[in-house]
């Protein structure tokens, strides 16, 4: 057991690394209102922009609330939402996706012309004119950024249908007198998951940095609510006197999408799958 | 009656274009008719291209024909009620070529060969584990391979495994789609020699597809000869294949290797031009 888990360590060096980084960043956000020293909405102007002290381990913004405390709530708001966007575009991708590639003919047509036409256009220019026209706010950010994503899903998706489709083994089951549902649940659905997860990893990246992208522009979270894209908004003001208000964010964001993005290249890597 | 009885089938693939209206379509089957008695097996002779293999889907009923009629047990097969449908779909297996692609990499030779009898056979688990110890142990495979995936087995005991799939259901004819063709010399005669003490138990019936002249000759019955989506001639013996003056026929009876080098003779090709 811990022989195997030393090759495993050193054969995919990335992928451990990456893993454990995300298990931590998981563990904070999940356990924040306890890891936290301060309240992260708490409003103390005695305590405006101060520097590290023991009460506050990395200062205190304009308004004096804790940056630390915030840093932390910030990744339950990040990951959460960037999770909430990967789970549904990916749901809707899937099932678009299996749809497209399993009936193919004019259904295929239709979904997939569809798709093409969402990724004409560039991803932040469509998310930053839908959240135009619904409004700004997380819940239209949140869904702009889901009608944008599970294109590539779907895309995807279909592709990987499309060769599974002609294995023989799929013609072996409709021989075996397998209805078509269950020739996608025993032998499509589990045969896409690999791929999926590979972009689904990649995918999580890019979704947390147009979320915060989104609220730099005070497009999606609304303050007080703790987010690093919006920190660093609150944050820029104060560029010349206190710069760490934007660093510390700045470095999360940062820090979240190269590990995504390490792990799904690596993933690919691994399991020989291109994205897009 | 016969058990199949395939009457005036034709088939051509369209090439659908969208800007193109010009008829593009390829003719794969011309006018085929023949039929399948019950216990035998009808080898199907033809070289690539012929349209063996779209013969086969057809007999399947996984291939709709343009024209012409699958008759299983005085069935139409394509126009059939649903319930009659299943009932063929049951009696009518199948054994590919491939039998790396034939078979879910991710499926282990448990769930491979207890997917048709989960389809038609209520059995509980210990009953479907029973079958398929039994149906394994029928095409020379043991309880051992039970857990193993496909990646674990050669291609001859892949071979195996999907036979005992087709055989799960007890059916009445299995199209044979080139099932030997890409084995060794020795697999080969080992699956044909199982695939022939398997009729004699099970009173099967087979269609079997091949280019293999020699494989088709030691396990069939009756011989048809398909050329360019027509079926060009019928044997019922070696001798009479062997007689035979269609050039097609002596194209393909040219290509034979004699079994000692001597024997064949070096301007062999001469015939081909």
């Amino acid at each position: 057991m811990i022989a195997s888990l030393s090759v495993l360590v050193k054969s995919q060096k990335v992928i451990v690394i990456c893993s454990l980084m995300l298990c931590t960043l998981l563990f904070i956000s999940a356990f924040a209102p306890w890891l936290a020293p301060n309240d992260p909405t708490l409003v103390n102007f005695a305590h405006k922009l101060q520097g590290p002290s023991l009460n506050y381990p990395l200062g205190t913004d304009h308004l004096g609330r804790c940056t630390f405390s915030r840093i932390l709530f910030g990744a339950r708001v990040s990951l959460g939402f960037a999770t909430l966007i990967f789970i549904s575009s990916l749901t809707i991708g899937l099932i678009i996706g299996l749809i497209a590639g399993y009936k193919g003919g004019w259904v295929d047509q239709l979904l997939m012309r569809f798709a093409d036409g969402v990724m004409a256009f560039p991803d932040l220019l469509l998310v930053l004119g839908l959240v135009g026209i619904w409004g700004a706010g997380l819940k239209q950010v949140v869904l702009a950024l889901i009608f944008v994503q599970w294109v590539y899903y779907a895309r995807v998706i279909r592709g990987v249908v499309l060769s599974l489709k002609e294995q023989n083994y799929i013609t072996a089951a409709k021989i075996s007198g397998s209805s078509q549902w269950k020739i996608m649940k025993k032998h499509i659905i589990p045969n896409v998951l690999p791929p999926l997860a590979v972009i689904g990893t990649l995918e999580m990246g890019w979704a947390i940095m147009h979320l915060s992208s989104m609220s730099f522009l005070g497009l999606g979270v609304q303050p007080p609510i703790p987010e690093w894209g919006a920190m660093i908004h609150e944050g820029k003001s104060y560029i010349r006197t206190d710069p760490l208000l934007m660093v510390y964010p700045g470095l999360m964001i940062m820090l979240v999408v190269v590990t995504f993005n390490l792990l799904g290249e690596s993933l690919s890597e691994r399991f020989g799958i291109k994205r897009r | 009656m016969s058990l199949l009885q395939v009457i005036e089938v034709s088939h051509s693939y369209n090439s659908k274009k969208l800007f193109k209206s010009k008829d593009t379509s390829n003719k794969v089957l011309h006018n085929i008719s023949f039929s399948i008695e019950e216990g035998t097996c009808l080898g199907l002779l033809g070289t690539s291209g012929a349209g063996k293999s779209t013969l086969g889907k057809v007999i399947l009923g996984i291939q709709r024909p343009q024209q012409g009629q699958v008759l299983f047990q005085g069935y139409d097969i394509y126009n059939a009620d649903k319930i009659t449908k299943s009932k063929i779909r049951r009696d009518l297996q199948v054994v590919f070529q491939d039998s790396y692609s034939s078979v879910n990499p991710r499926m282990t030779a448990e769930r491979i060969i207890s997917e048709p009898l989960e389809n038609y056979e209520k059995l509980t688990l210990i009953e479907k584990r029973k079958t398929v110890i039994s149906l394994l142990e029928r095409v020379g495979l043991n309880e051992k391979d039970l857990k193993k995936y496909p990646n674990q087995f050669s291609g001859g005991q892949l071979q195996r495994i999907n036979i005992a799939r087709a055989i799960a259901l007890k059916p009445k004819l299995i199209v044979l789609d080139e099932s030997v063709s890409s084995l060794d010399m020795v697999t080969q005669a080992l699956i044909l020699e199982l695939l022939s003490e398997l009729k004699d138990d099970f009173g099967l019936s087979y269609l079997f597809i091949t280019h293999d002249i020699k494989a088709a000759f030691s396990i069939s019955d009756k011989i048809g000869v398909l050329e360019k989506g027509e079926l060009i001639e019928r044997y019922d013996s070696k001798d009479q294949f062997f007689k035979s003056q269609h050039p097609a026929i002596k194209r393909m009876r040219d290509s034979i290797l004699a079994e000692h080098p001597r024997d064949r003779s070096i301007n062999r090709n001469s015939s081909l031009t």
